[in-house]
């Protein structure tokens, strides 16, 4: 058996390079790709504890695939907001819409 | 982790640690379950041109060896001898590993298709019966759709994008029904699993249970493989080719072989969900007559998908999304409903077996009664709705019409 | 060095760290070796498909690495006996978000992509490796020695079947389940009312 703290150990590392996705890209697209990525990465964590610590519950399974609905519906809403922002200011750059007006 | 099937062969052959003897196992089965394939799609080839000939009254190939048996190794060496062209300015590693991709997403369905009866577990000759096999199958199925987009992008090239945009369209918006008619046989059976749901039509085949369910996968499987009427991905004759018309050479071999490939496993996996797969006469008796069947219902289903393909008119894109968002989806959605419902209320009422593998034809035969009961009230249902909307669809347009020629004639 | 060549020891190179994994894992965690390689292949697909999602300046490649990460993410939601959401993961990720993300990119092209590509790479760096670094001294810290104990690694797991059924039991998870299903409506309406173009009838109509 893999030890458990190698999955860990993973699922941070991902975790962290999202965190620098979201932290340091210049554009909204791949804001939310860094997004998805952590957000996967709580996924491995959550399979990981469900598989070494009480693999006879269904409540791990569960809960990773609500996060996983609910990954892909907040990537379907952030989607339209940067294409809805992108039609009115012609640009994607998260920090150029610091501005209410427009 | 046991050792069994083909890796206790190879054991016996000499190799004595478990670990590689189970990863020689896995190589040699992996061959074999995806040589299968691909020596069907030689023959697939063939007979798809000499059928449309035929129905076109012409002969088709009919030069290259006995009856044009050796026509398609007369394209493959074609193909092979084309100059492997490569866009200046298409992304080079995208545009090379599409088509395999889309190759590749096609043979791994291969992987759970229940070839012939076997006495050991899984209970077949397979390469896996994954518990949750139809949903390895659409999930593999999906992974073609993402190989277009790469395609289309990868060339460089606007009409390829456009093609793709409209071929994924199409492609995510057929998903559904496809999932829905998937849902029947699954209840049925219990489970996911091809090789349960083949065990459960010991006594009645789904085809006579759910035929709308059937129908439906029919649909949204032509559909989902660029088949007439929906080719509207190739459209030979209109859109220079939509998504591959940069490709060339063997790299356009490979998309076309996977969208025959395609179409065969579509109508494998229909004889296996609806119409019984390896079940038949001496089935257990002498397995390789249940790969035969196997064979004769999906080659049953591949030559009416190819009639459907020679007959009908290519419908436009918009007519397609209509289609399937009004038509489609509403009555899949509904289908599963009610077949859950008359089941649940036939089981707890004790007319229907709970293990569909357990009971007897006789057992069967109120359930089947009660739900094509159910789906010939559905059709009669739909098909009133539908011609209605034709019928008022057309008196408006003729009072448009007169309208026009009303306004026209006065002043 | 030609460029099939380059390619090719790049290959070996990989080959190598990934036998050498195994090797490790088995030699230092008794870890069977296939069982360590698989790992080893899984975890660099997924972690190298990351880093080249945050580093490439091409959108369309990034989204291509997104889906290879996940698809190893796939690969390791096997190896830890859960395949229904290996299925699902492949089925709804590379299925269907990969395509948005596809449409988002080509609907958001902008000209100025010669601009930089990242704001402060050097600070957002050391905060990723800070907080890489925090992660693994904490899961060191806590699970660091821990073994599973041996009635867990022999338990049945629980498969599709009782997922299905809690999924509308009374006492387990139906109400998640249908407020899952209303989230996904509202966002999908959500989505489609934001990111509709508005034509000009409308925009008249609208005054």
């Amino acid at each position: 058996m893999i030890p458990l703290w190698l999955y860990l150990l993973v699922s941070a590392a991902l975790f962290s390079i999202g965190t620098f996705g979201v932290l340091a890209r210049r554009n909204g697209v791949a804001v939310l790709m860094g997004v998805e990525l952590m957000l996967n990465a709580v996924n491995i964590n959550l399979i990981a504890f469900w598989r070494y610590m009480s693999p006879t519950e269904v409540n791990g399974v569960a809960f990773a695939a609500f996060v996983i609905v609910i990954a892909a519906a907040e990537a379907a809403v952030g989607l339209a907001i940067i294409i809805s922002v992108y039609r009115s200011r012609h640009s994607v750059v998260p920090e150029e819409a610091d501005m209410l007006k427009g | 982790m046991d050792c069994v099937g083909l890796c206790a062969f190879v054991q016996s052959l000499g190799v004595a640690d478990p670990a590689i003897a189970r990863l020689i196992g896995l190589i040699i089965g992996g061959v074999l379950v995806s040589g299968v394939p691909l020596l069907t799609v030689i023959f697939l080839i063939l007979v798809e041109r000499k059928v449309a000939a035929r129905i076109q009254d012409r002969i088709g190939p009919n030069r290259a060896g006995p009856f044009g048996l050796l026509q398609t190794v007369a394209d493959l060496l074609k193909l092979l001898a084309k100059e492997d062209i490569t866009p200046a300015a298409a992304d080079r590693v995208l545009y090379n590993a599409a088509p395999l991709v889309s190759f590749a997403s096609v043979v791994l369905i291969w992987a759970v298709i229940p070839f012939m009866y076997a006495d050991v577990a899984p209970g077949a000759f397979m390469g896996v019966d994954l518990d949750i096999g139809v949903l390895y199958f659409v999930a593999v199925a999906s992974l073609g759709t993402l190989a277009i987009m790469t395609a289309g992008w990868a060339s460089n090239n606007k009409y390829a994008l456009l093609g793709a945009f409209r071929v994924v369209a199409l492609l995510v918006s057929y998903e559904i029904p496809l999932v829905f008619a998937l849902l029947v046989p699954v209840m049925f059976a219990g489970s996911m699993s091809l090789v349960d749901i083949t065990n459960a039509q010991s006594h009645m085949w789904f085809i006579f249970m759910a035929p709308v369910a059937a129908l439906m996968f029919f649909i949204s499987s032509q559909a989902e493989t660029g088949r007439a009427p929906f080719d509207l991905i190739e459209a030979e004759s209109e859109l220079v080719a939509g998504f591959n018309i940069e490709y060339s050479g063997m790299k356009f071999g490979m998309f076309f072989a996977a969208e025959f490939l395609h179409v065969f496993t579509n109508a494998v996996l229909f004889a296996i969900l609806y119409m019984g797969g390896f079940l038949g006469v001496l089935y257990q008796q002498l397995p390789i007559l249940g790969f035969v069947w196997l064979g004769i219902k999906a080659s049953i289903i591949y030559f009416i998908s190819l009639w459907l393909r020679n007959t009908v008119p290519r419908l436009r894109i918009d007519q397609v999304m209509n289609f399937n968002w009004f038509f489609l989806v509403p009555v899949s959605i509904v289908n599963v409903l009610l077949t859950a419902l008359i089941l649940k209320l036939a089981q707890v009422a004790g007319l229907a077996p709970t293990v569909f593998a357990e009971s007897s034809l006789l057992g069967m035969l109120p359930v089947t009664l009660m739900l094509l009961v159910k789906d010939v009230l559905m059709i009669i249902y739909v098909m009133t709705r539908v011609a209605q909307e034709g019928r008022s669809a057309r008196q408006a347009e003729q009072r448009m019409e007169t309208d026009l020629l009303a306004s026209a004639a006065g002043d | 060095m030609s460029e099939s060549m380059r390619n090719f020891l790049i290959f070996l190179l990989i080959l190598a760290v990934v036998i050498g994994g195994g090797v490790l894992l088995n030699s230092l965690f008794s870890v069977p070796f296939f069982l360590g390689v698989t790992f080893v292949a899984f975890g660099l697909i997924t972690l190298g498909g990351a880093v080249a999602v945050v580093t490439t300046r091409n959108l369309f490649r990034a989204t291509i690495w997104l889906m290879v990460s996940l698809f190893g993410i796939a690969g390791l939601f096997v190896l830890l006996e859960a395949p229904f959401l290996a299925a699902v993961q492949v089925l709804v990720y590379i299925g269907a978000i990969a395509i948005l993300f596809t449409f988002a990119v080509m609907l958001t092209r902008s000209l100025t992509q010669l601009k930089d590509r990242y704001n402060r790479p050097y600070a957002t760096l050391a905060a990723s490796v800070l907080l890489f670094a925090f992660l693994t001294w904490v899961i060191w810290q806590v699970w660091g020695n821990w073994t599973p104990s041996g009635d867990i690694m022999l338990a049945t797991i629980s498969d599709t079947t009782d997922l299905g059924v809690a999924l509308v039991d009374k006492e387990g998870l139906v109400l998640p389940f249908e407020l899952a299903s209303l989230l996904l409506t509202a966002a999908m309406i959500g989505a489609i009312v934001i990111a509709r173009d508005v034509d000009e009838d409308e925009k008249e109509k609208r005054g």
